[in-house]
């Protein structure tokens, strides 16, 4: 089970972001929790200026703009 | 779970900088080429549909409906191609690279850098709070973060492509120009008044460190995926608004007659400018909608500090963003931020009018 959080304070791209992950962790078999984080102490704690950002098991693996599916598949299966 | 050994994904992603490029340049030559073709010929076609009908394509409606047909495909077109190479260039920067090329960065120097950076780095407006947040906490200068947050809105790349098309490269440039300077001077002010005791306690508390992003090479065919990705985002999302905005201008075109607006936003009429300011702050709208009315609103007498005045207004603040930005800041600062932004409008619009009378 890989952790996956989705930061962002709830604009569309957050959200389409979050979908995206589960979209693509479902495609390759990856199981996987995800999480949204709203709170903008929290989003700030993980080091990121812009958003949607994404943790992977604790990682910031990225910041800023929806993601290419691919790059996530990348993240994913990483 | 982790995936073992050489994982059979069905389609093995590329990593970035590794994509294959020669098919994107040559399609972007195929659609450069027609993109030429087609406009060039706006013109005349327009002409031709116009006189096809039994209109006098001298009459108000003649006049109006040519307007439309021939504005609409060229402020598209137009627009279509400045957003391109602005979303190719500002593959070359992001949020993360700009924060820390500015944090410990000096006033005066960091505020001009910082509004610089404010039109070229990618940014949406959800993510002003968070970008604050992460500006400053990592050490980059109040007034540094406002030249920043001023610029970005203020200078986009629609409301550019627009003037360009419409107004001209001069006035594109000089709205540049002075939004830049707005930028700065705006932002400079707020560092002197050393306001950091301003922000919301959280915030001021909160000391992060950079987060460590594997740093992505990006190749040519990525720049050129950014520039159609913001061509299918940008354009797809604010065609409504230009053609609604061609539609009105076009009708203020056919049946306003000229000058009729000179004596109330003519340049004679200084209190025009401080006017257009206090309507254009509350209300929200985006560059789209509002460029094709400013310049026919223009066309009939209206003066060019005028109007440029009450789209920057309309543009660089509006009341949804310090909604969220109260977030972060006191009332007081918020106050402080609307106050040293408008004054800066307010002043380039006597500037504009006194300088393109």
């Amino acid at each position: 089970m890989r952790d996956v959080k989705v930061l962002g304070p709830g604009c569309k791209r957050c959200v389409a972001t979050a979908e995206m992950v589960q979209t693509e962790a479902d495609r390759l078999g990856i199981a996987v929790a995800v999480e949204k984080v709203t709170d903008l102490a929290a989003i700030a704690r993980y080091g990121i200026a812009a958003t949607p950002g994404i943790v992977i098991d604790g990682k910031v693996v990225h910041a800023g703009g929806l993601p290419k599916p691919e790059d996530v598949a990348r993240w994913l299966a990483a | 779970m982790t995936l073992a050994g050489p994982a059979p994904l069905p389609s093995a992603p590329l990593p970035p900088g590794r994509r294959p490029v020669a098919g994107r340049i040559a399609g972007l030559a195929v659609l450069a080429v027609g993109w030429v073709a087609v406009y060039a010929s706006l013109r005349p076609a327009a002409d031709a549909l116009v006189r096809l009908t039994p209109l006098d394509p001298d009459g108000a409606l003649g006049q109006a409906i040519a307007f439309f047909l021939y504005d609409t495909p060229k402020v598209l077109m137009l627009l279509t191609l400045v957003v391109f190479a602005m979303g190719v260039v500002r593959s070359f920067f992001s949020p993360e690279r700009t924060r820390a090329l500015l944090s410990g960065r000096r006033e005066g120097i960091g505020n001009v850098l910082a509004a610089g950076l404010g039109v070229l780095t990618p940014f949406c407006s959800c993510s002003a709070v968070p970008l604050f947040i992460g500006f400053v906490s990592a050490g980059v200068p109040l007034g540094v973060t406002f030249s920043f947050l001023i610029a970005a809105p203020m200078i986009n790349e629609v409301a550019l492509g627009l003037l360009f098309a419409l107004l001209g490269w001069q006035v594109a440039l000089a709205y540049l120009g002075f939004g830049l300077a707005i930028a700065i001077v705006a932002g400079w002010t707020i560092g002197r008044l050393h306001l950091e005791g301003w922000l919301e306690g959280w915030v001021r508390e909160l000391r992060t460190a950079p987060a460590d992003l594997p740093a992505s090479s990006l190749g040519l065919a990525d720049r050129i995926d950014a520039g159609t990705e913001a061509v299918r985002d940008i354009v797809g999302r604010v065609w409504p608004w230009v053609i609604a905005g061609i539609a009105v201008g076009a009708g203020i075109h056919g049946w306003v007659p000229a000058d009729q607006l000179a004596p109330i936003m003519g340049r004679d009429a200084w209190w025009s400018v401080p006017a257009a300011v206090a309507i254009g702050i509350p209300m929200y709208s985006n560059a789209a909608g509002i460029v094709p009315v400013v310049e026919a609103l223009l066309g009939k007498g209206a003066a060019l500090g005028t109007t440029l005045a009450f789209m920057m207004s309309v543009i660089a603040l509006s009341a949804p963003e310090l909604v969220i930005l109260r977030k972060v800041l006191t009332l007081r600062l918020i106050a402080v931020f609307v106050a040293v932004v408008g004054l800066g409008i307010l002043a380039v619009g006597f500037l504009f009018n006194a300088l393109f009378g």
